[in-house]
Formats: C-alpha cells, structure tokens, sequence
C-alpha cells in the first residue's frame, strides 16, 4: 500500500503539471481548454524527436546517468521542447480562440474549438510517430531501488518528483514575487478591472499560454520518461486532469496541485482492488461525486 | 478651460440607450457630483467616459484631446482613474499587491507615492499583507482608491464610493475625498448620499432617466426645494 501511495504521488506530480496549466488558464480566460493533455502528448514527442533524431545527428552523448534511465539529451530535450510548446500554446491561442473571443463566442462554441486542436494534435502525432507505443529509451533495463516498507522505486520516478516539486516552487515565487505574476494573479481575480488598472491583459494571456503550455510539455515527457508514449496518452490525461482541477476549486493553482496528487494517489491505490483498467472510471467517479457535493471545489474556486 | 469636456453623450447596452445627450464638464480642482433617481444612468454616464462604453454620439475631451472610444486602459495613462462601485479590488492579492497592481504601468521608482497613499491611509498600513478579499467594504473601498491614486490621476471618477458602509465610514470616506481633492485632483463622484455628497461638492448635475435635468452649485442644489423633495429625500 506505502508503495502504490508513492506511485500515486509519482503519477499526481505530473497530473499536477497539466492540471496548474488548465486552472490557470481557466482563471484569466474562463475557458475550460480541452486540448490540454494533448499539449502533453505533443510535449512528450516533441522531446522524443529530439532525443532520438536532432541530438543523436548532433552526435550528443547518449549514454545514461546512472541510476538514471536517461542522460544529457533529454536534459536539453526537456526545456526545448518546454519552450516549443509554450510557442505552440500562444499560437493556438491567437489564431484559434482569440478570434472566436473577439466574437464573442458561446462557451459551447470554444469547447467545439478545443476539441478540434485535440484531435489535431492527436493526428499530427499520428502521422508523425505512428499509433505504436514507444520508449524514450526501448531495451533499457529499468532496475528499481528497495526502500523500507517494502516500497520499490525507479530512480527516475525519484527525480520526477523532484522536478516537478521544484518547477512547482519556481512557479509559486513568480506568481507571488514578480510584477507579471502579480498581473497575471490581479487578472484572474478580476479581468475587467485589470484593464481598467492598465495591466495590459492581452500580454498577461500569452504569459499565461507560455506557462500552462511549457508545464504540460514537462508533464508529457515525464509521463513518457516513466511509462510510454502514445499518441493518445493526453486525451487519457483529460479527465483526471480536469477532477484534479475541479477538486481544488477551478482557477485556485494551489488547489489543483493537491488535487491532483489525490487524483494520483487513489487511481494508484484503486488498482489494489479493480483492474488497472477502470483508472479513469475512478477519476470520473471522484468528479462526479465533487460535482454534486461540493461543485466550488475543496479550496474554492472563481465562480 | 475645463479639465474634462463630455458633450452631448448618447449612450446605452446594446440596442438600448440609457444616456440622451448628456453634457458635463469638470473644472482644475473642482468635486462635481451627479445625483438622481435609481436607473437614471449615472453610472452609465461614469462608464462611457472612462471607455467601459462606447457612446453612439457625442464626443468626451480630456484636456483638450479627443478621447472617445479609446479603450479604458489607454484612457488611464492619460491620466483619469475610475474606482467601480462592486468588485474594486483585487480580492486574492494583499493590500500592498493591490496598490502595487495600481502602479503596473509605472516604470519609475513608485515607493514614495507607496508611502504617501499609507499616509492617507494609515489603516491601510497595518494590514498591508493581508488579503483584500477579507477586508470590509470601507476597507475594500479605501483600497481602490489608493490603487488608483498610485497613477497620480488628474481626474478621478468615483462610482458610489459609500455604497452599503456604515455612518461612521461612510463620514471617514468624505473626508479622504476632500483630502485627496486639495491635494489638486478633480472629481466626478456618483452617489446616492445625495445630501452628503452636495455638500462637498463645487458643483452639481441631476440626471433623471437619461437626461440632464438640472446644473447648479453643490450649496444651489441643496437649497432647492424641487430638488430637495424629489431627489434628496425631502
């Protein structure tokens, strides 16, 4: 059980990635991007062209750090692609949603959008990569580490904790620290009264699309890093992606950390009682329930 | 030369028009008040002029320079401040990250007008970490307008500043507003204190439904007796 529990928080830490990016977004825009865990799946192979094809023709080093189950490709691979993305979250942006904004458009009308840049994504990946499952590193033999209470843990997933842990603290100092941060939280307080302060909030939008787009890019790879990748494995993000936002209150970034490391936990514990097959059943079940008890969230949310 | 122009300002949501060619102005220095009946379009007339509306007709000049139908973020760098009646204050940021948010657009160094809004409002200063959202209306209220103060506006457009506070407040608001006025800003303030607010007030505008009814000095108004019984409350 102490070792599911620590899977849970393994897979909570990069449901959190993706889940901060969307309660963000959701804060300044009011829209709910279904298209988020595909930025993931992009990120994700996005780091893997350059893991196995640009750096490789670069000829840099391919050799692993021991324990770890990668080496000094992806630790460049990580923050380009987390920069890619970032570009590719502003450019969705500004020529798909921006404009369906400036017409005023429905809420039913961009959540049709988003799904659309989902399947889009989901598609380029497919012609690019193919449907197969594959492996940043296929063949590598992946040794665990025995900790006390019979709990077993890959290097790797000690170092994504770590990432994420970290990333997550960076984010928290610039949201509360910096100038932007301050902005783009005033922002999500209260969009109209931002611009009436002079915060230019169309800025504050790409800012907020860099961000949210950069976290999932970092959520993909990590997911890949410790399982696989597939062309679909965004799309199977977006449901605990979106309990983990609405558990913590849709718009509260802190909120839909905690929420999605308990969105990570009780998939993983749950697996010790159904098949592993009924994960994203659990995931629905917790939002159902959080809908209909508690609809604001457990930290409250923005109307 | 009048600091503010607004002539002939038609304005409404949507196909609707509230306001039916209303003209004002403002004066260097001058507190101007606008007074009536529910539903009169005061607000609306606030809203229009700080570019929240774009007015069907009519033009609005800011010390001589056209600027109807620029947005209210353009607007407040050409230094007018509009402090909304609800929802003023950033709720989730403290009350020093709200004053800060005032001075977004500030490059220079604002720690003394940081200091001078403390001074005039020292409640301010105590609780500057905490977060707004658990502030009371006065609170929430003087927050605002430091926020806005931080800007150093020429002109500042207050909508219903004591809206729901209570006596005791509602008297410490006045008196920051008088405050604030000698320090050389000029105001247009909306109110339903009717009474109150004339009495501080250089001049006066009753609107009733759109229009502009009557214009007289804040003292002029209080004394007539029209006026008195169907705006003041007798």
């Amino acid at each position: 059980m102490a070792e599911l529990f620590i899977y849970g928080v393994v897979l909570g830490s990069i449901i959190a990635l993706g889940s901060i990016g969307l309660t963000l977004v959701f804060g300044i825009l009011r829209f709910a991007n279904f298209a988020h865990g595909d930025l993931m799946t992009a990120g994700a192979y996005v780091a893997l062209f350059l893991v196995t094809g640009l750096f490789s023709w670069l000829g840099i080093s391919d050799n692993p750090f021991i324990p770890l189950s990668f080496g000094l490709r992806m630790l460049f691979a990580i923050p380009i692609s987390m920069i890619t993305i970032a570009l590719i979250a502003i450019l969705l942006d500004r020529i798909l949603y921006q404009p369906l904004r400036k017409k005023k458009s429905g809420t039913v009308i961009l959540a049709m959008a988003a799904l659309g840049a989902s399947f889009i994504i989901q598609m380029a990946v497919l012609i690019l990569w193919g449907a197969d499952s594959l492996f940043y590193k296929p063949g590598v033999l992946r040794p665990a580490l025995e900790l006390p209470l019979e709990i077993k843990i890959r290097p790797d997933q000690i170092f994504i904790i770590l990432i994420v842990s970290l990333s997550i603290a960076i984010l928290h100092l610039f949201l509360k620290h910096t100038r932007m941060g301050k902005a783009m939280r005033a922002t999500a307080d209260n969009p109209e009264l931002a611009r009436v302060t002079g915060i230019d909030t169309g800025r504050i939008i790409k800012w907020t699309w860099g961000i949210g787009g950069g976290m999932a890019a970092m959520g993909g790879i990590l997911y890949g890093i410790d399982v696989q990748l597939h062309p679909g494995m965004g799309w199977g993000f977006l449901l605990p992606l979106f309990a983990a936002t609405i558990l913590g209150g849709i718009g509260n970034m802190y909120g839909a950390l905690i929420g999605a490391l308990v969105m990570g936990v009780v998939q993983q514990i749950s697996t010790a009682y159904l098949l592993p097959t009924y994960k994203p059943a659990v995931a629905f079940i917790i939002m159902i329930l959080i809908l209909l008890v508690r609809p604001q969230g457990i930290f409250g949310g923005r109307s | 030369m009048s600091l503010l122009e607004v002539t002939d300002i038609t304005a409404g949501y949507g196909e609707t028009d509230i306001l039916d060619s209303v003209s004002i102005e403002l004066h260097e220095k001058e507190i101007v008040s606008i007074i009536g009946p529910n539903g009169a379009g005061k607000s609306t007339l606030l809203k229009t002029i700080f570019g929240l509306l774009t007015p069907r007709k009519g033009s609005i000049k800011l010390q001589n320079e056209e600027i109807t139908g620029l947005s209210p973020d353009r607007i407040v760098r050409k230094g007018m401040g509009y402090v909304p009646q609800v929802e003023n204050a950033f709720p989730s940021l403290s009350v020093h990250e709200n004053l800060e948010m005032g001075a977004f657009i500030r490059t220079d160094d604002y720690r003394d007008k940081l200091e001078e809004i403390y001074g005039l409002f020292p409640m301010l200063l105590k609780r500057r970490t905490e977060k707004v959202g658990r502030l009371s209306g006065g609170m929430r209220q003087m927050v605002a307008m430091g926020r806005t103060l931080m800007l150093d506006p020429k002109v500042l457009l207050l909508d219903e500043p004591t809206a729901s506070l209570a006596p005791l407040l509602i008297r410490m608001i006045f008196e920051k507003i008088i405050e604030i006025n000698r320090k050389g800003v000029a105001m247009i303030i909306v109110e339903q204190n009717a009474k109150e607010t004339l009495k501080i007030s250089d001049r006066g505008y009753v609107l009733a439904m759109g229009r502009k009814v009557f214009e007289d000095s804040g003292q002029t108004l209080l004394k007539n007796e029209e006026i008195g019984k169907l705006y003041l409350g007798g």
